[in-house]
């Protein structure tokens, strides 16, 4: 049998269907959440970050998963009222051609994922974390497999983001001129039908393509024959979500994080909250609401350190030089290409969490200053209506 | 006279003194440097020994110092300009220079045709 052949039998990583692709486009690939990613193409890291923020990028990110919800009473207040059970988040209030960012919890207020939903009109399509797909699916089958199907998709996904994003897509789809930050619309693209979303991870305006795997090469064939595009690897996808002050589930946000202490309760909207006409009612509630009205004890920052040495995932942080108790850790850390400065993100206690506070990271031994910093490091650029 | 190690470090010798540096091949693998912390000036460093951080976006690395000798000069060049690492990283780009213990250590490292092969076989 051929390598390839053998590869995929062994159980060894999975690709997406652009992978050819990327292997034509001199990409280095890399293991991440079972699949054969690119990190970098020939620019590399820095010029693919900088490129995202000046012109436009292209991702692949097929890896990850997307699953259509659909109640069996075909209406889609019973699925978006199912959903709720799970999420913090007012879904039944997301109207049609909306997509919104969620989160699943656990029983302590923990987060099982972050993931955006949209409003398909008679559905909705959840779009999850490649390392937590298979989690999901089966948490969605376990609770709402009674009165939803839940359909996972085989669909691939791309992301064009950057401000040319917008001129570029209009190209194939001059609607898309038409929609807003978080608008989601079915658009088609060189005769298929897509799901495109005008969202993203590295804080620029830009799109999330959902395209039949059949036509996944031929669409992203087409848009990086566009000049203002440039393929872009997961290294300055990590780089340019970090400068956006966004989570990395696994990293900045995982089962022992509630969504309060990672500074995501903007996204649980007031009808959740105590007081509102749906409040509670998702795992964790209790939790969740007390620490939406009373605080968390800690808290996720960005920090900025003084000096030129990056400071990553898992230093620990302390309150004074000298310090010999820790108390917080950064949970990222890299070289923000835009801000030309190390940048991280970590969980520091709430008395130590505001803009300026001086903390310090032990890094090869020596404890190095930092400066708890607003989020995010580089202002967004959505297209707001 | 030039030699290479495993770790993909050159060393160009002058007198009794080593320049050193990461090959072409690893500043290749590195991809974009953004900070290097270079070795006191006066260290005594053992073969082995960690010398310097090199890190790139993604990561952090290690250069070794290849043979036992003194630090007697840094090249604050690339600690301002870390770029220059990838631009130039067998030239502008070294890291710091050792007034090696033992000069004749040297022939114990690769010249030049065994590095080639080295990392064609790699």
């Amino acid at each position: 049998m051929s390598r390839e052949e053998a590869k995929t039998i062994s159980g060894s990583l999975k690709r997406t269907p652009l992978h050819a692709l990327h292997m034509e486009l001199g990409a280095r690939m890399v293991a991440f959440a079972g699949y054969e990613m690119p990190v970098q193409y020939r620019l590399g890291v820095l010029k693919e970050h900088l490129h995202t923020r000046t012109a436009a990028g292209l991702f692949d990110v097929s890896h990850m998963g997307q699953i259509a919800v659909r109640a069996r009473s075909h209406a889609a207040h019973d699925a978006a009222r199912a959903l709720e059970r799970l999420i913090p988040v007012d879904i039944v209030g997301l109207a049609p051609g909306r997509v919104r960012y969620a989160f699943f919890t656990n029983d302590q207020g923990g987060i099982l994922d972050d993931v955006m939903v949209a409003s398909c009109g008679d559905h909705f399509l959840i779009v999850v974390n490649a390392a937590q797909k298979a989690a999901d699916e089966a948490h969605l089958r376990a609770e709402l497999g009674n009165e939803c199907d839940v359909e996972p998709l085989e669909r691939s996904l791309i992301a064009l983001q950057g401000p040319k994003a917008e001129s570029v897509l209009a190209r194939l789809a001059p609607e898309c001129m038409t929609m807003g930050f978080m608008d989601v619309r079915v658009l088609t693209l060189m005769g298929g039908k897509c799901m495109v979303s005008r969202s993203g991870y590295t804080g620029e305006d830009g799109f999330e393509i959902s395209v039949p795997p059949d036509i996944a090469r031929e669409i992203t064939e087409e848009l990086l024959g566009n000049p203002d595009v440039m393929p872009i690897g997961l290294g300055a996808r990590d780089s340019l979500r970090l400068e956006a002050g966004l989570c990395l589930y696994g990293s900045d946000i995982d089962e022992t994080t509630t969504p309060v202490e990672a500074g995501l309760s903007w996204a649980i909207q007031k009808v959740r909250r105590r007081g509102g006409s749906r409040e509670a009612g998702f795992p964790g509630a209790e939790i969740v609401l007390d620490q939406l009205e009373h605080g968390a004890p800690r808290q996720r920052v960005g920090l900025r350190p003084e000096g030129k040495a990056p400071v990553r995932s898992g230093a620990l942080l302390y309150g004074e030089e000298e310090a010999s108790a820790s108390v917080g850790s950064v949970t990222s850390g890299g070289f923000g290409p835009s801000v030309d400065a190390p940048l991280a993100m970590g969980y520091l206690p709430a008395a130590l969490s505001a803009p300026g506070t001086r903390v310090f990271a032990e890094v090869r031994g020596k404890r190095l200053p930092l400066a708890v910093a607003a989020l995010p490091f580089v202002a967004p650029k959505y297209k707001r209506s | 006279m030039l030699r290479y190690t495993e770790e993909h470090e050159w060393l160009k010798l002058d007198g009794d003194v080593a320049t050193v540096g990461i090959t072409a091949h690893a500043a290749t693998l590195l991809g974009d440097v953004v900070f290097v912390e270079l070795p006191e000036l006066g260290a005594k460093l053992a073969k082995g020994d960690g010398a310097a951080v090199v890190e790139s976006v993604k990561a952090a690395s290690d250069v070794y110092a290849p043979l036992a000798g003194d630090v007697v000069e840094v090249n604050q060049a690339i600690v301002d300009d870390p770029a220059l690492v990838n631009a130039d990283p067998e030239g502008k780009g070294w890291f710091f220079k050792l007034r090696l213990d033992d000069v004749k250590a040297m022939d114990g490292l690769m010249d030049e045709s065994a590095y080639k092969k080295l990392i064609e076989t790699a």
